[in-house]
């Protein structure tokens, strides 16, 4: 079918975004539109002693200067983490108080203290600086080290030591045991760095406070328009949920960032109240690197015990995650079950314990980015078997071909339960796309010019389709992570879905009309999408962790099965045949055998214009679902890189990158091919160029493009991508896997296998720019 | 940003003029430093005074060999100059390398060395090539101009109006760039013209651009990118930040000459 499942249909979204018609939260201007800036604190950690409004409410055009007080006194709860992680010993995590706009304490450069409400943003920004703040400078902890040191600053009370959680899972003894008997124990000390996740439209909310009907309107750029909803309703206690209208329109990129619900949309919410205004708030770069929650940050110490044959015996991790000043909302689940579970990679392995303990730091919140502590556990495993390897002289491949999952449904001693793949399939499609059996001329032509060349692999897995409601919860999750999905037919036989997934670059208008146009033959543009409005979607959980593949669009093909029943009844009724007899083909509804059919627009008029409809028929053709998913989905893939090094300088070229992936069936291959050029891009990013610098004062170094780096054009190769399509997911009725996370995933790992190949020392941490990759070379002299 | 004034001079009189009256007036060429500052609030101008409309402030002419470039003279036109490619291609390259093409077709050579960033492309390349800075009020030699980290011998209410270069036998300049701004991390312009030889590095000095005696030496005795191996630079008196150190910027200057001089 032409623009069915499988089909690369161009976007058709692209027209409104690549001619400058897209509607983004910045561009809503309402009449009364006021504008807010922050007083953000210029410290890491301080305590504030009092605040100065009078010289800003002084001037013209300002209407007010609000703080934390107020806040607090109007009855505004402290920000949460949704998720809720028990330590080993038994005891909650200890999660500090999170004041939207601080009250007694700051505790990172870019902590909004107070906010400026004024007739225009340039006056509001001025008028911020104008206000004066008592700061009384404490000590600060800029980094895990400091944090877990003796006598480190205590940032919030009820953490003492700056720890949140004591954390694990697998079976230490049986780990230990299995390290023991190994023939051979590799351990790395690894760091992941810390990124920042920079999304293109920074974040921006527009709250508008409706005083004749006591209700809120915040157009916000969110991933998840419900859930802000909910957590602004319950929590923050702004509105209850009828009274909150949350809308994200077109979002330009989130990766993980635009999850979370920030100080300044709940603030703004606020202020519109207080002020009776509407208020705009748009964050500009400077300010997106100070607040927007960064990703990783981890180090990792890590043993991985082989037998004499290369199999695995045990596998070892003690891991201290960095969460930043405050428990951003998902930020304890990132280094503890979406990272953990991933440690058996695609491997066989019996004996696996993972120990994390997470810090508070005088930094910004640290939370979910583009792949979420699957990143880390894959570099970590990656670069385990890659330098494993090495140590015992075997080939990298063959090392992971002795161990991989080759039987499905698969066990992990880490929770999950593989449910499919073919790994030794999906490397040799990788192998010979990269022509691995020329690697060595090409070595030697490289050196002719004085070039190292290096080859690297990465074999990996992620956990997509978050997740099962009841797993999740009884893991500590806060809320269920299914969706909704609503498929209209209307009378001329148009259809709109209502989804609770949310796009903000994905292509769901034209990949969710695929699956419908698939289903039903119809052209993809008889069908639209509507997402992003709390008013006009029931619920949904939004999108992030690969999710509106295996959950979103599981729940709109749950819908269209009831939309296909009640048309083939209709159907059955008006060509008087037997429902089973119906068949859906081409746009016609047909009893199959015979020349009688209906068009389907036909069939859309009759449930409207009910004039002859089985008797106990309710009107009109409309369906919704709610799909839970019952397990995790599980993409994996193989990346080869293959890297030329210039010695004299360090500088590092990507020649070619290979990526053989199994993202289950695909819905449209042009947009999975962006994807994976653009997750890969961004592991790229990680592995050469990006790392968030605080010193040791908690001043960010590098916040602004001219000195944090991210990957250009002109930093990548071409990609070789191919898809192995043969081992769809068994859980979910399209058999999707989700694949928008997995080049962030697997990308820096095959990169920095590659690299350490070319100069021939394991001993590299990411990001390998070209100072570190040149220090690495000459430390090995 | 904050609430500014803008001028457009007619006239090097008149800027100097609205110089005066302002009470804290700047002179605006490119705007692709200045702007970029009042944005972030890094600077507040009372008035801006706007140069690029004077008469003979942009532009090109050759007199046999010497180049005058105009001080408002975008990089792009530099850069595409038909003059300038003939007589000194190495500078025409290094104004086509200079940010990108916004930057290029905004940004002046006036504006550049004004601004003196001690990443800057031009300071190399009129350091190397004994280039002469015209004001409204005299002529600066390079080796005098170029004073420190953003400092520079112009006097309050100065205005740069030309650059003359004359054209040198060979040159190159070769930069490698800082990741994130690609800006040079360390740039070297290598010339050997009627001054002699000379090796300006930029990106790399604590104090900003400067003249490396120990290559000029060596390539003075023989213009062959073998003749730097054996000159050893210290690593004292260099940048270190986030991304590179003092060593990593050494190594890059020795490096970088010796790809220099063989692309001259
Ligand atoms: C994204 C980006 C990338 C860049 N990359 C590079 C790069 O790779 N290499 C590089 O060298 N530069 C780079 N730049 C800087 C660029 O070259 C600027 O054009 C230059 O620094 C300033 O020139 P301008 O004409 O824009 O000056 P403006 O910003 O208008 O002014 C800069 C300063 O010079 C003063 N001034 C201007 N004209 C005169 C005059 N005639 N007499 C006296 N004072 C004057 C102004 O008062 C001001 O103080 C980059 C800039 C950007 C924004």
């Amino acid at each position: 079918m032409k623009d069915g499942i499988g089909a690369p249909v161009k976007r058709k979204e692209d027209k409104r975004f690549t001619t400058g018609k897209g509607k983004y939260t910045d561009d809503i201007r309402n009449d009364n539109q006021a504008y807010a800036a922050f007083v953000r604190s210029p410290y890491a950690h301080a305590r504030v002693k009092g605040i100065d409004t009078s010289a800003a409410l002084a001037m013209e055009g300002v209407i007010d200067v609000l703080n934390g007080q107020q806040l607090t006194g109007d009855g505004i709860g402290n920000i949460i983490c949704g998720w809720a992680i028990t330590s080993k010993d038994g005891s909650p995590m200890n999660m500090g108080a999170w004041s939207a706009l601080a009250t007694e304490k700051v505790r990172y450069v870019g902590d909004a203290v107070a906010v400026v409400i004024a007739e225009s943003q340039a006056l509001a920004r001025i008028a911020a600086e104008a206000v004066e703040v008592d700061y009384e400078e404490l000590p600060v902890a800029a980094n895990i080290t400091a944090a877990m040191a003796d006598g480190a600053p205590q940032i919030h009370d009820n953490a003492p030591g700056n720890q949140i959680y004591d954390w694990e899972l697998g079976d230490e003894a049986a780990t230990d045991a299995g390290l023991a008997e190994a023939a051979h124990v590799t351990t790395l000390n690894i760091t992941n760095n810390r990124l920042s996740p920079n999304p293109m439209e920074p974040r921006s909310a527009v709250a508008t406070y409706d005083d004749a009907e006591d209700h809120y309107t915040l157009y916000t750029t969110s991933q998840n328009p419900h859930v802000a909803r909910l957590v602004l309703s319950a929590f923050y206690n702004v509105a209850p949920e009828h009274k909150l209208r949350v809308i994200a329109p077109d979002v330009g990129g989130g990766f993980g960032a635009k999850i979370y619900i920030y100080p300044e949309e709940i603030t703004c919410l606020w202020a519109s109240m207080k002020t009776n205004r509407s208020i705009k708030w748009t964050s500009d770069r400077s300010e997106a690197f100070l607040t927007d929650a960064h990703g990783r940050d981890h180090i990792t110490t890590a043993k991985m015990g082989f037998d004499k044959d290369g199999k695995i015996t045990g596998f070892k991790i003690d891991t201290l995650a960095n969460i930043g000043a405050y428990m951003s909302l998902f930020s304890s689940s990132v280094p503890t079950y979406l990272y953990a579970p991933l440690m058996s990679g695609q491997y066989n392995i019996q004996n696996i314990h993972c120990n994390v303990r997470t810090y508070y730091t005088n930094t910004v919140p640290v939370d979910a980015y583009r792949g979420a502590g699957r990143p880390e556990a894959t570099y970590l495993v990656e670069r385990m078997m890659e330098t494993a390897a090495r140590e015992m002289g075997m080939d990298p491949a063959e090392l992971r071909r002795r161990n991989f999952v080759q039987e499905f449904p698969h066990q992990t001693p880490v929770l999950m339960q593989y449910d499919s793949g073919d790994f030794p399939k999906i490397l040799q499609m990788a192998q010979d796309a990269a022509d691995i059996a020329g690697f060595e001329a090409r070595k030697a032509e490289a050196a002719k010019r004085g070039k190292l060349r290096g080859l690297g692999y990465s074999t990996f897995i992620e956990a997509c389709g978050l997740a099962p409601s009841k797993a999740a919860g009884s893991l500590g999750a806060g809320v269920g992570l299914w969706e909704s999905a609503e498929v209209r037919v209307n009378p001329v036989g148009s259809i709109e879905i209502l989804t609770g997934s949310h796009s903000h670059g994905q292509g769901h208008e034209t990949t969710f009309a695929q699956i419908v146009a698939d289903r039903f033959g119809l052209p993809v543009e008889n069908v639209s999408i509507v997402h992003g409005d709390t008013d006009k979607v029931q619920f949904g959980m939004g999108t992030y962790g690969s999710r509106s593949g295996p959950v979103g669009m599981s729940a709109v093909v749950k819908a269209m099965d009831k939309v296909e029943a009640k048309v083939k009844k209709i159907a059955a009724h008006t060509l008087e045949a037997s429902e089973d007899d119906i068949v859906i083909e081409g746009g016609e509804v047909k009893v199959s055998g015979t020349d009688k059919s209906m068009a389907w627009h036909e069939v859309g008029l009759a449930a409207y214009v009910a004039h002859n409809l089985p008797d106990d028929m309710e009107p009109g053709l409309k369906e919704t679902a709610f799909f839970d998913p019952v397990n995790f989905s599980f993409p994996s893939g193989a990346f080869i890189c293959e890297v030329e090094v210039d010695p004299d300088t360090g500088q590092t070229e990507i020649v070619n990158f290979t990526s053989a992936d199994d993202f289950g069936t695909i819905i449209n291959p042009m947009i999975v091919e962006g994807q994976v050029h653009g997750g890969v891009t961004q592991g790229i990013g990680q592995a050469m160029l990006e790392q968030v610098v605080y010193d040791e004062d908690g001043q960010l170094l590098n916040g602004s493009y001219m000195d944090y780096a991210m990957p250009r054009a002109a930093d990548v190769p071409s990609y070789s991508i191919s898809h192995h399509e043969d081992s769809p997911s068994p859980n979910n009725p399209l058999g999707v896997k989700g694949c928008g996370e997995a080049g962030a995933i697997g990308a820096p790992p095959a990169v920095i296998n590659a690299i350490t190949d070319a100069i021939g020392t394991n001993d590299l941490a990411m990001p390998a720019t070209p100072q570190a990759v040149w220090n690495a070379i000459q430390a090995a002299k | 940003m904050y609430p500014t004034k803008y001028h457009k001079a007619a006239s090097i009189d008149d800027a100097v003029a609205a110089l005066n009256a302002g009470e804290d007036a700047k002179l605006l060429a490119g705007g692709q430093t200045l702007i970029a500052a009042m944005k972030q609030h890094l600077a507040a101008p009372s008035d801006l005074i706007d140069v690029r409309a004077i008469d003979g402030m942009s532009g090109v002419s050759a007199d046999g060999d010497t180049l005058v470039i105009g001080a408002a003279t975008t990089h792009a036109e530099v850069a595409g100059n038909a003059d300038v490619q003939r007589l000194c291609p190495a500078l025409a390259a290094l104004a086509g390398g200079i940010g990108d093409p916004a930057v290029r077709y905004a940004g002046t050579i006036g504006g550049s060395i004004a601004n003196n960033d001690p990443s800057a492309d031009y300071p190399a390349g009129l350091l190397a090539l004994g280039a002469t800075i015209v004001t409204n009020t005299r002529e600066i030699a390079a080796d005098d101009f170029f004073e420190g980290l953003f400092t520079t011998a112009l006097e309050d209410g100065e205005i740069i109006t030309s650059v003359r270069v004359n054209a040198p036998k060979r040159a190159a300049y070769i930069k490698f760039r800082q990741p994130a701004s690609l800006f040079a991390l360390v740039g070297v312009f290598v010339a050997d013209g009627a001054g002699g030889v000379r090796v300006a590095v930029t990106g790399a000095g604590e104090d900003g651009v400067f003249r490396h005696a120990g290559l000029e030496e060596a390539l003075s005795a023989d213009w062959a990118s073998s003749a730097a191996d054996s000159v050893s630079v210290d690593s004292d008196g260099l940048l270190s930040d986030i991304h590179g150190s003092a060593a990593y910027r050494a190594n890059l200057i020795k490096v970088l000459t010796k790809r220099a001089v063989e692309a001259s």
